[in-house]
């Protein structure tokens, strides 16, 4: 199977980590990774925004580099629910290409049947849904079915989980009160479960959170739940 | 010939006179507030969550809902002329009304004509979105609210900020205390029981509901082959009002139709375990047009569009009118119980708010509404005729005036990224120019974020630091593999 891996925009600039740990994971489970180098961004921020014509252009490159794939795996919940849902509305040839991309947990556990990567991790870790990846892809409990085979981990429950961060994308600076208000009731949830890890499918939301996590200097640190996944324990 | 009319747009209490983000901001600073919310909306909540979760079909349910909607919208005229033609046989007078405006001189004219100086009015959505008892004060006819909360809020001098929960920014000491200052037959040693409030607000509405000669009404549903009006209620004062007086005048927005009396048999299970939690209400009223010797003898509907042709034009936006005003999304929404109702301006807070009230009053006069959302689904999970919330937000966010400052940024970062080659050079340019203060953040504070930046950054650093790029992009690692 050609797999390959679709960054996202904020994941190749901020979040690099999380595309090395998705890399690490497929390699070490015995698949091949591409990293086509002419992909950019899926175009979620400028369709939600209100300005679809401008991520038409975004939408045909992503076809343009991943049409040859059997499966295009993007570690984010929203950019995979962007492409799975929308573009086959805002531009029917999509239609295909969006059905082959899976976020990470998706492509680990329907695709290629995993659920223990062979990860290690001695820490306490409480899992975030994100809301597209439980309410558009209907993650459901993939990404902890996944976390829960890590040895050693210690999971604890978040309360009101389901709850959004407050983040939304442009949201966070058009409504920066309410979206601090939900941040705030986030954290605290967060802190009150006593995990020194945060976990997440989506490392837009984890900036949100991790944001507030460190302006409060909780000393719990956010992470895309796919680098808890590709340690192993060894010193690398 | 004449040429073709647009539909016209809707006035009345559905536009924001102040941005989301600004109206929002005193609520969000309100602590007695948030916490009156947060325990209400949160009871509602779980209420909604248990009676929904016993019913086997829920899901086929909501389906039905939505497609007997959809049906509606699909032939609304011809089924307004049958539900006329339908009242009419039966005994009722049928009114249209273009606007609030309309509504409004329809409803005062009929009160006038029996000469009363006073009406009674069951909860009612459409006659707040007209803003009925502004207009009948200003023609000499008091209009008592008899719903409890619509009560609370009347006597308060406020507005309601919730659809089923009119008074839901309130705790019981702020009501005994509205009661005190504004109800002059509460008992003095009145408490803050619930029992005891509404005990009070009991003996003070029984006289109204005695004396009154003229009652005003919405409706919940409005039958087209039967001619018959619904009102579903909790308390009782609704079948008062719609039993004892002579007159019986319904403000009925035109999307209430359905085709069927047996379409209620969806409805009647949708709505209240959507709403109050529970498995049925109380008080289910239905009436068609008179019945000699018994009930009102004169019995008048006022089929209101204001707005809403304009919303059935077009195509994505039109399942808003498939609202049935339940309010499950309003209880499960992260904004509303932050912002509180008031904060989005219009009768209809919350989600279902964010896109009715743009499109009955064009999206330009309610630019922010769209954006008062994170886009995170929850209202779309509950909604009992499915209308999916966060795809007509989007919709309207394209027919949104753009700032200036915010379309020109988006046309540039469009630019840059349609072009791999161009995203490559500005992934490496926005690494190597934040590198050294990352590096030196990354000395300083441990980590690579910024704390505090100028306007518009500000907005986000606030209250969240904000990461910088990392040492190298993941392109870059890839490329050194």
């Amino acid at each position: 199977m050609r797999i390959a891996l679709f960054i996202t925009c904020v994941n190749d600039l901020a979040f690099p980590a999380t595309g090395i740990a998705v890399t690490r994971i497929l390699r070490r489970l015995g698949h091949t990774v591409d990293f086509p180098a002419d992909q950019t961004c899926c175009g979620q921020m400028h369709a939600n925004t209100g300005y679809r014509a401008e991520a038409l252009p975004m939408v045909r490159n992503y076809v343009d580099v991943f049409d040859s794939y059997d499966a295009i795996v993007a570690p984010s919940g929203s950019c995979t629910a962007m492409i799975r849902d929308q573009y086959p509305h805002l531009h029917p040839p999509a239609t295909s290409v969006a059905a082959r991309t899976y976020e990470l947990s998706e492509l680990l556990v329907d695709v290629l049947g995993v659920t223990d990567v062979g990860a290690e991790f001695p820490e306490t870790v409480t899992y975030h849904p994100t809301c597209h990846g439980l309410r558009m892809l209907r993650l459901g409990d993939r990404p902890l079915a996944l976390l829960r085979q890590v040895r050693g981990i210690k999971l604890v429950e978040l309360g009101d989980a389901e709850e959004c961060c407050g983040f939304g994308g442009t949201f966070a600076l058009k409504n920066p009160d309410v979206s601090t208000a939900m941040l705030t009731d986030k954290c605290a949830r967060v802190r009150d479960t006593g995990a020194r890890v945060l976990a997440a499918a989506d490392n837009s939301c984890l900036a949100h959170i991790g944001g507030g996590l460190d302006r409060h200097r909780s000393g719990v640190r956010a992470v895309h739940y796919a680098e808890i996944l590709a340690e192993t324990g060894a010193t690398s | 010939m004449n040429p073709p009319v647009a539909p016209a747009t809707g006035t009345g209490r559905i536009r924001t006179p102040l941005p989301f983000p600004t109206a929002a901001k005193p609520a969000v600073a309100d602590t007695q507030l948030r916490a009156n919310l947060h325990r209400a909306t949160r009871t509602i909540r779980a209420k909604r969550a248990r009676v929904v979760g016993e019913v086997p079909d829920w899901e086929a349910l909501r389906d039905a809902g939505s497609a007997i909607k959809a049906d509606v919208q699909r032939r609304l005229p011809e089924l307004l002329e049958q539900f006329e033609a339908s009242a009419t046989a039966a005994g009722a007078t049928v009114h249209w009304a273009r606007d609030a405006a309309e509504a409004c001189r329809i409803v005062v004219a009929l009160t006038r004509a029996t000469g009363a100086d006073e009406v009674v009015k069951v909860k009612s959505m459409a006659t707040q979105e007209i803003e009925l008892n502004e207009a009948l004060e200003a023609a000499g006819i008091a209009a008592y609210e008899t719903d409890l909360a619509e009560l609370i809020v009347q006597l308060g001098d406020d507005t309601p900020s919730h659809i089923l929960v009119p008074a839901i920014h309130y705790n019981r000491a702020q009501i005994r205390e509205i009661f005190q200052r504004r109800m002059a037959d509460a008992p003095a040693d009145l408490s803050d029981e619930p029992a005891a409030l509404a005990e009070a607000a009991r003996a003070h509405l029984r006289r109204r509901f005695l004396s009154a000669r003229v009652a005003v009404s919405g409706a919940n549903f409005a039958v087209a082959d039967t001619g018959t009006l619904v009102v579903v209620e909790s308390e009782g004062n609704g079948r008062m009002c719609l039993t004892l007086p002579e007159t019986l005048i319904s403000v009925v927005g035109v999307e209430k139709l359905l085709p069927t009396f047996t379409d209620l048999e969806v409805f009647l299970q949708l709505l209240p375990r959507s709403s109050t939690g529970e498995r049925m209400n109380p008080y289910t009223s239905m009436w068609t047009g008179v019945t000699p010797g018994d009930g009102p003898q004169d019995v008048h509907v006022v089929l209101v569009d204001n707005g809403r042709s304009a919303v059935l034009a077009d195509p994505v936006g039109r399942p808003a009118l498939s609202c049935i005003r339940c309010s499950a999304c309003l209880n499960v929404c992260p904004v509303y119980e932050r912002a509180g109702g008031h904060a989005y301006g219009s009768v209809y807070p919350g989600p279902i708010g964010a896109i009715l009230s743009p499109q009955l009053t064009g999206v330009a006069d309610n630019a922010s509404l769209p954006y008062a959302s994170t886009l995170c689904g929850a209202c779309y999970d509950v909604c009992p005729v499915k209308i999916n919330i966060p795809e007509i937000l989007v919709h309207l966010r394209q027919q949104a005036p753009h700032p200036p400052v915010e379309r020109a940024t988006m046309r540039v970062l469009s630019w840059v990224m349609r072009s791999p080659r161009r995203w490559a050079a500005a992934l490496r340019l926005a690494r190597a120019g934040a590198g050294p203060l990352g590096a030196y953040r990354e000395r300083r504070t441990g980590a690579r974020t910024l704390r505090r930046l100028p306007w518009p950054a500000s907005a986000w650093t606030r209250s969240r630091d904000l990461p910088l790029p990392a040492p190298q992009t993941f392109r870059e690692w890839w490329g050194k593999q």
